[in-house]
Parts: structure tokens; sequence; C-alpha cells
């Protein structure tokens, strides 16, 4: 299973790496939304700069994470029933799109500090909770993304349904996201909220593992 | 008439209800006064609610398991009954709030909790007409439908309790004092779980009747199997 895993997940990074015009497109989408960011304006506050953040995390997600199964084929998918199962080709796809977001996301926060300036009191701690972001957006957009690909429909219908799913997330992110910006909070509340963001994390993994190989077979 | 005693039920709780609810004595609370009466129709639309869409989370499990239609339109009526009792709740939440907070919507974060769960299941019913193929709609739905439930019940019962926890009375509003229990006296007990079971059962009411409207219109389909 963990070969099977293994395999696939080198072919999605090798395919990433050959085929670099998608990979480039992403990275040029992140890099003009922000610098139309810098353009309408200059030197945020602290809560601005937050938001603006993770709403950018949220829709370079959209982009980087929607065509993970949209760029299968059909009869690709068939080949891939063939040589492994259904759990092994989610959960490759899961650890795929967290590596790819981590990238972005980090890339991102590259940015924002050149272009935006640097608003945070803690940096360190807040490079670590863009991860934990990354990784919780990216877990909820992977299996949007094969429900979108599924129903054959443009990545319109993947922000219909991926928006209102993630916004728990995302405000528990931003909540969290303060503490960096030099807010002081209750006793057990920073450990609390991490926590909850990992719990859900860890469900929607699960689910992703219980509901994919549903949405696999036709 | 043995089939139809759940149906003379509800009516009879709700009849009760609506009596009860506007003649008992309610205890005086804060700024509450009189509203208080919009217990018995505000949460009860909550409970309602989850319960129909617990329902329908069933249904499409049932779906999963062994690809039946009906099962697809019995999750599907039931979702839809649970939006509908979500709006009424916001409505009746709204009317409340204007004359208890002042204003209609304070961005409360259980307020902002129900607005996102109803554009959840808003997606429900768009990814539904999305798909034209039908065995495919129902299992991509009952896939979605599935994920959705997990991530709204956190969202109604885990969300709303942190920011509190967070903010001990910082924010001006501490949630609905109607949800809590210690608030409720004996007599308003009395009414408010018949009152919840009523609206519960007029929900599952108005499914069954859209369920078989439903299995009607595809009869076709359903008995071709």
């Amino acid at each position: 299973m963990t070969k099977s895993i293994l395999a696939l997940l080198k072919k999605d990074l090798l395919l990433e790496l050959r085929q670099q015009h998608s990979l480039y497109g992403i990275l040029l989408y992140v890099a003009s939304t922000i610098f139309v960011l810098y353009l309408s304006i200059n030197n945020p506050e602290g809560e601005v700069w937050n938001g603006l953040f993770w709403i950018i995390q949220l829709f370079v997600c959209v982009n980087a994470v929607a065509k993970s199964f949209l760029q299968e084929s059909k009869g690709r998918m068939l080949y891939f029933y063939t040589i492994s199962g259904a759990k092994e080709f989610i959960i490759a796809k899961l650890i795929y799109n967290i590596i790819l977001m981590l990238i972005m996301s980090l890339l991102s926060l590259g940015l924002f500090f050149i272009l935006l300036k640097n608003p945070l009191g803690n940096t360190l701690q807040f490079i670590g909770i863009v991860c934990l972001g990354g990784i919780s957006i990216s877990l909820v957009f992977t299996l949007l993304a094969a429900i979108a690909a599924k129903a054959q429909q443009n990545a319109a219908l993947m922000a219909i349904m991926g928006f209102p799913l993630i916004i728990p997330q995302l405000l528990l992110l931003i909540r969290l996201s303060k503490v960096a910006f030099g807010e002081i909070f209750r006793e057990g509340a920073l450990l609390q909220l991490s926590l909850l963001i990992v719990g859900l994390d860890l469900m929607v993994i699960a689910l992703s593992i219980i509901l994919f190989p549903f949405l696999w077979k036709d | 008439m043995r089939k139809s005693w759940w149906k003379i039920l509800a009516a009879l709780l709700l009849i009760y209800t609506f009596a009860a609810g506007f003649l008992i004595k309610v205890p005086i609370i804060g700024n509450l006064k009189e509203t208080i009466r919009n217990l018995f129709f505000h949460v009860p639309m909550w409970f309602g609610q989850i319960i129909l869409l617990t329902t329908s989370l069933v249904y499409s499990i049932l779906y999963l398991r062994k690809p039946d239609l009906r099962h697809d339109i019995y999750a599907s009526s039931f979702a839809k009954t649970g939006i509908l009792m979500g709006v009424l709740g916001l409505i009746t939440g709204a009317i409340w709030a204007t004359y208890t907070w002042g204003e209609p919507w304070s961005n409360d974060p259980k307020q902002i909790g129900v607005a996102i769960a109803l554009l959840i299941y808003f997606a429900y019913l768009v990814l539904r007409n999305a798909i034209t193929d039908i065995d495919k709609r129902a299992k991509i739905s009952a896939v979605y439908n599935i994920f959705a439930y997990f991530i709204y019940l956190p969202l109604i019962m885990i969300l709303p309790r942190l920011v509190e926890s967070l903010h001990p009375g910082g924010k001006g509003v501490e949630g609905n004092p109607g949800l809590n229990g210690a608030d409720l006296d004996a007599t308003m007990r009395l009414v408010f779980w018949p009152a919840v079971i009523g609206w519960t059962l007029l929900g599952t009411w108005i499914t069954t009747l859209n369920i078989r409207i439903y299995l009607i219109r595809d009869k076709n389909l359903l008995n071709a199997k």
C-alpha cells in the first residue's frame, strides 16, 4: 500500500516538474494577485493584512488543487483503477496537494513580506500557523476537487461548494493568527484552537478516505 | 387512521403550542420581557433543522451502501425541508433580535454560523442541479451531503461556544439566553418540548408530501429496476 502511494505521489510530482506550464501558471497567479494588492493598498494594518493573506490562500488553493483531478483523463483514471486502490489514490493526492499548497503558502508569505511589509510580532509563529492553514485548506479542497471533477464541472462549482465549507477553518485560522500580531490569548485558548483545527483536519482526512471510493467507481 | 396518527399529533401539538405559547405566564428575564414567547417558535426550528438534516444524512449513507433512487429522493427532500426550517429560524431570530438586541443582524457568532450552514446546503442544491445524469447526481450529492454534514455540525455546535469562551461577554452579545436550559422555568418547559416535537413532525409531514410527489414523478425510473 505504501509503495503504490509513493509511486502515485512520485508520478504527480514528476508530472508537475515536467509540465512546468501549470506550476508556473499558479506561481504567476500568486505573484500577480499579491502585486495587485500591493498597488491597491499600501502598508495595510495588521488586521487587514491578516484577512487579505488568508483570502489569497483560499484563492490560490482553489486554483492549485482544482486541477489535480481535472487533469486526469477518463482513460488514465481507468488505468489507475487497475493498478491501485481508491484509498491509495486519494492518500497520494492528499499528500501531493499538501506539498503543493505548502510551497504556495510559504511563497505567498514571502511575497507578502516583500511587497506589503511585515506587521507581525512573531514571524516564526505565523509561519507555523501558515503551514497548518495550508494543510487544512488543501485537505478540504482535495475531496471537493474530486467531487467537482466527477460532476464534470469547472472551477465555479468548486468555489460554490468550497467557500462555505472552508469558512469554519478559515475563521479559526484568522483567529489563531492574531496571536502572531501580538494579541494576548487566554490561558490554554491557543492550544485549544490549534487542536480544534488539527481535529477538523483529521476528520476531513478520514471522510476523504471513506467517501472517495464511492466517487471513484462508475 | 393508523398511519396518520402522527399527523394528528403534529396538528394538536402545534395548536397547543400556539394557544399555550401566547397565554401562559412567562418569567421576565432582563430585556426579553414578553418576546421570550418566541422561544416556542424560533428554537424548535433549529431542533427541527438538525433532526431533518441528520435524517437526510442517514438516507445519503443508505444510498451509498445500496444505490436505490428512493434513498436519494428521501435524502434530498429531507435536506430541502431542513433548509426551509433554517430559513424560518433565521427570520424568527432576526425578528426577535430586532426587539432585544436592537437590530436584526448583529454579527453574533451563532447568526454567522447558521448563515454559513445555509450556504453549505444551498450549495448542495446547486450541485444537484448541476448534474444531469440521475445516478451520478444521486451518488455525488450523497458524498457531498455526508461531507457537508460533518462540517455543519462543528460549525453550529462547537464554534459558537468556542468564540464565547474566548470572549466572556466581550462582544456584548452572549448568545441566545433562551438556549440556556437553566432559564427555562417549569411551565415554559411544558410548552417548549411539545413545540419542538410538533414543529419537527410538521417538517416531516411536509417532507413526506414532497417525497410522494417525487416518487410519482419518477415512477417509471423507479419501477424499471
